[in-house]
């Protein structure tokens, strides 16, 4: 895999701290979301020709397809990000995967949030699907299933910002910002400025 | 025949006393009774009360023996302190005839535990066209001196004065189902506040008033006496008020059910809370129990309506209207009446015994807890509560309002003419 | 929201808006696509029982249904068990064997629904019970008013025609006051119920004083045969008082819309040329019928939040 791959031991306290601080603070979060950019890229570069020259040949095939809540305004920070260091204005959509859920049953209706697709559509596009973490994997089949009634992309790519482990299906994420090993009695929360006021990732446990 | 001496119960509760009965009648009244051979009944803490009599009871035999038959229903009635019943005429076939009034008596005489009065209709089929033969069900083996097309209002008013007129020959009364059909058409509840917000058409309050300030017109008019059903609304307790006021020879009773319940249990939409005339507001319930107490209304009447399950449980327009009263109308009242000071216990016994026999004319019953009177009589504990289970009854039918409810009083034991028909609480057969 | 949609008044204000704004998702998320048909009720069985002939009503809930992958079964009153006298009661009993997740009724007496929730253990969803309440049609009368003026608080909707019998119209008045509108029947007096005073909404016998003071006009069915019961003298009177015509859509301001559950009696309660108009929104109301009923049957089976 193209990401840094192991636990965090950047000084960050253990999440059985009693008064732990964030795990990622907002420049980790901004460092990981730049060097995303960067590998999308190069992933944009190489999925259109084979060809790659200055990286930005393939971007206007890449479509950003964020899944509400922080994986839209993720998905938006990265197509910024990508614009800053190529130059090329990357189209952006959310997909709302609330009624493609297959656990409604037990976790219960909740409001739907929007979706938007580029105005061209999905077809034959480089489909890169954004989440901020990655867990049992059931939101991307959601996702999946989503976008196979919304058209039909050249291809579907996966970037998540956390991947916590503890897969239930045959999903691998193709960029991740960061591995971050937990048990499944630890609760991973990512906040974004834009939905929660501050950028951060912390890993708590959760009494059972 | 058993003798019986009831030890300490409280005579439309006064001081305690012993009751002697003997040979059908109360043989004496008095302290310390001693009676050698009698069986003794404690009735320590008990109300004695004349046994109680009821104008107005659906018993639905003959016709539909499912939902109650004269034995079951005579049976209700006795659990609930009645010593005789007037049996409504809309039976299949319709009590129009001395035939049919005659095997609804004899019924009642089989079963032996009240005593059964016919009401006879006053129109045949109860259609409102034609009087039925009035005078041979009068004269017939039944007696009949109450004539009824209950359920249906004798509508035409030339029909009405006639039938007022033609029963002043067997001091016969009429007692009128005050409801103006043209203004009830497919009414299924109070028409107000709640039947605005719950789609179901109006029964107005005008409906049963104007046909009870016409009927009261034409007795004046014929000199003749009229009894009211079911009286349901302010507007009518004062029209009765005004009535009795020149000298109409009028009376009237009231339900139970009247008494207690408003339209807001229509907002279950249960059919259990169906009846006709409907149950009505707050301000209506206020205005029968002040004419109760006041003896503008008379009388309780029932209007115990049995009805089979699969005519209840069902949509709301498509369930039949009435409802369970008999064993109940007593604990209600208390609850109603006396509990809250309106009426004391010789006001019970006159409102449930000794005006209702009056007005029908019946011999023996609603007479004074006095020695050479009948022994037509009931004890009551007043201090017992309990809620109402429908399972428990002995009517054929489910259809009780107060399911669940918790009502106070219970019957303990009824006598008619000196036998037990109830006693610990249980029907004798 | 509660297990049951049986009246406007089992909506608050936070519940209706959610039906609302989930409608509204779910018409964007369906836009322009090929596939208009989501997974998210796969495997749960909706019956549709109607009592009462309406086309309209139970194809609008079954598309609903069926866009929500549920299974659909239709069971009318006409060639069934309940035209053989079967009760209400042994109907509901039998699809609750059956395994219905939703019960869609449409009944001529009022409150059979609530009668229905006493018996099954899925949603009962209420399309229409008698004189009573039709709480979708208003709550897709409240979407289109929504989508149109762009809110609902203070818009002055006035609801014209036969209130007394029409449970489009206790339902609209319930659910626009939940949600902040202000309304005003308008009708021969009539045709309001007495008792109409308790409800929370304007009365006027005059449609020609209110109409220019109104953002939404709704007109209401009229059944010709009501004039046999004396409701009102004859069609051409009633049209001519309370009907909408072109020359009384001209006293409207000019966002003001015209609003109609259908069906209509164009020449009595509303002109050809007011139901074809640009102000009229009678076609926008049956797309956004299937929509709002999606939302309504999404959030009654999707799963209660723990």
């Amino acid at each position: 895999m193209a990401s840094s791959t192991q636990p965090a031991r950047n000084g960050a306290p253990s999440s059985g701290d009693p008064s732990p601080g964030p795990l990622l603070s907002a420049a980790d979060v901004a460092r990981m979301v730049d060097r995303m950019a960067h590998q999308l890229i190069e992933r944009a570069a190489a999925a259109d020709t084979g060809t790659p020259d200055d990286g930005t040949a393939g971007l206007s095939g890449l479509v950003l397809v964020g899944i509400p809540t922080r994986g839209a305004p993720l998905a938006r920070r990265l197509a910024a990000r990508i614009e800053a260091f190529s130059g090329v204005a990357v189209d952006v959509a959310t997909v709302d995967i609330t009624l493609y859920r297959d656990d409604l049953r037990r976790r219960g209706v909740r409001a739907l949030e929007p979706t938007v697709l580029p105005d061209g559509g999905i077809d034959d596009r480089l489909v890169v699907l954004v989440d901020d973490v990655l867990y049992s994997g059931r939101s991307v089949r959601a996702a999946l299933d989503a976008l196979r009634d919304l058209g039909r992309p050249r291809s579907v790519q996966l970037a998540v910002l956390v991947d916590r482990g503890h897969r239930e299906l045959p999903i691998r994420a193709d960029l991740v910002g960061k591995n971050l090993p937990t048990s499944r009695s630890q609760k991973v929360s990512v906040r974004l400025e834009e939905t929660d006021g501050v950028d951060e990732v912390t890993v708590t446990e959760v009494d059972q | 025949m058993t003798t019986y001496l009831i030890k300490g119960a409280r005579p439309l509760g006064g001081d305690p006393a012993d009751i002697l009965v003997k040979d059908g009648r109360i043989a004496a009244i008095g302290d310390s009774l001693d009676a050698t051979g009698a069986e003794v009944v404690e009735a320590a803490g008990l109300i004695a009360l004349p046994g109680l009599v009821d104008l107005h009871t659906h018993l639905r035999e003959p016709g539909r023996e499912d939902a109650e038959t004269v034995e079951t229903g005579s049976r209700a009635a006795a659990l609930g302190g009645f010593t005789a019943v007037h049996a409504m005429a809309n039976t299949d076939p319709v009590a129009d005839t001395a035939g049919v009034v005659e095997q609804v008596w004899r019924l009642g005489q089989e079963a032996g535990l009240v005593d059964v009065v016919p009401v006879g209709a006053v129109t045949v089929g109860l259609k409102g066209e034609r009087l039925a033969e009035l005078g041979a069900m009068a004269d017939s083996a039944a007696r009949v001196r109450v004539f009824s097309d209950d359920g249906h209002c004798v509508a035409d008013p030339a029909l009405m004065r006639r039938a007022l007129e033609y029963v002043k020959a067997f001091d016969g009364v009429v007692a009128q189902h005050a409801e103006e059909p043209r203004l009830t058409v497919g009414a299924q509840m109070h028409e107000g506040d709640r039947s605005a917000k719950l789609g179901l058409t109006g029964w107005p309050a005008a409906a049963e008033e104007a046909i009870i300030a016409r009927d009261v017109l034409l007795a004046e008019h014929v000199g003749a006496r009229l009894h009211v059903c079911h009286v349901s609304t302010a507007g009518s307790v004062d029209i009765l008020r005004w009535a009795k006021s020149r000298g109409v020879q009028v009376t009237a009773e009231v339900t139970p059910h009247h008494l207690l319940l408003t339209d807001a249990c229509a907002e279950s939409y249960d059919p259990v809370f169906k009846v006709n005339p409907p149950l009505r507001t707050d301000a209506d319930v206020e205005a029968l129990r002040a004419g109760l107490a006041d003896g503008t209304i008379d009388a309780v009447g029932t209007d115990h309506a049995p009805h089979a399950v699969e005519d209840k449980e069902s949509e709301w327009a498509q369930a039949r209207p009435g409802m369970l009263g008999l064993e109940q109308a007593l604990s209600v009242v208390i609850e109603t009446m006396v509990e809250p000071g309106r009426l004391d216990w010789a006001g019970v016994a006159d409102r449930m015994s000794v005006r209702p026999a009056a007005i029908g004319r019946l011999d023996g019953h609603g007479r004074p807890l006095a020695p050479g009177e009948p022994a037509n009589l009931l004890l009551l504990d007043p201090t017992a509560r309990a809620a109402v289970d429908p399972a428990a009854l002995a009517s054929r039918s489910r259809n009780s309002p107060y399911a669940g409810r918790e009502l106070p009083g219970r019957v303990v034991a009824t006598f008619l003419r000196g036998v037990p028909t109830v006693l610990d609480g249980k029907a004798q057969k | 929201m509660k297990r049951h949609l049986l009246e406007a008044a089992d909506l608050d204000r936070d519940d209706a808006t959610l039906v609302l704004d989930t409608a509204a998702q779910i018409d964007q998320a369906l836009a322009g696509r090929e596939v208009k048909k989501l997974p998210t009720l796969r495997g749960r069985t909706v019956v549709n029982l109607f009592y009462e002939d309406s086309t309209r009503t139970r194809i609008s809930f079954e598309l609903a249904a069926k866009r929500l992958s549920a299974d659909v079964i239709n069971f009318s009153a006409k060639g069934s068990s309940v035209s053989k006298g079967e009760s209400l009661k042994d109907t509901a009993l039998t699809l609750e064997a059956m395994g219905a997740d939703a019960v869609v009724v449409r009944h001529w007496a009022s409150g059979a629904p609530h009668r229905l929730a006493h018996w099954v253990r899925g949603s009962v969803v209420n399309a229409g019970d008698g004189t009573h309440e039709h709480p979708t049609q208003a709550l897709l009368d409240a979407y289109t008013i929504r989508q149109r003026l762009g809110r609902l608080e203070g818009v002055r909707v006035a609801v014209v025609g036969d209130v007394l019998h029409s449970r489009v119209a206790r339902s609209n008045v319930g659910l626009l006051h939940t949600l902040g509108a202000e309304v005003t029947l308008v009708a021969p007096p009539t045709l309001l119920p007495v008792g109409v005073g308790s409800w929370p909404a304007e009365v006027s016998y005059d449609l020609d004083a209110v109409l220019p003071k109104v953002d939404v006009v709704m007109m209401l069915r009229v059944q010709a045969e009501r004039m046999n019961a004396s409701f009102f003298p004859s069609a051409r009177e009633y049209s001519r008082r309370y009907g909408l015509d072109a020359r009384r859509m001209g006293a409207l301001h000019d966002d003001a819309i015209v609003m109609h559950p259908g069906p209509m009696n164009r020449g009595m309660e509303i002109a050809a040329e007011v139901a074809d108009s640009a102000r009229s929104t009678i076609v926008e109301q049956v797309a956004n019928g299937v929509s709002t009923r999606m939302a309504v049957l999404y959030l009654l089976l999707g799963g209660s939040p723990q």
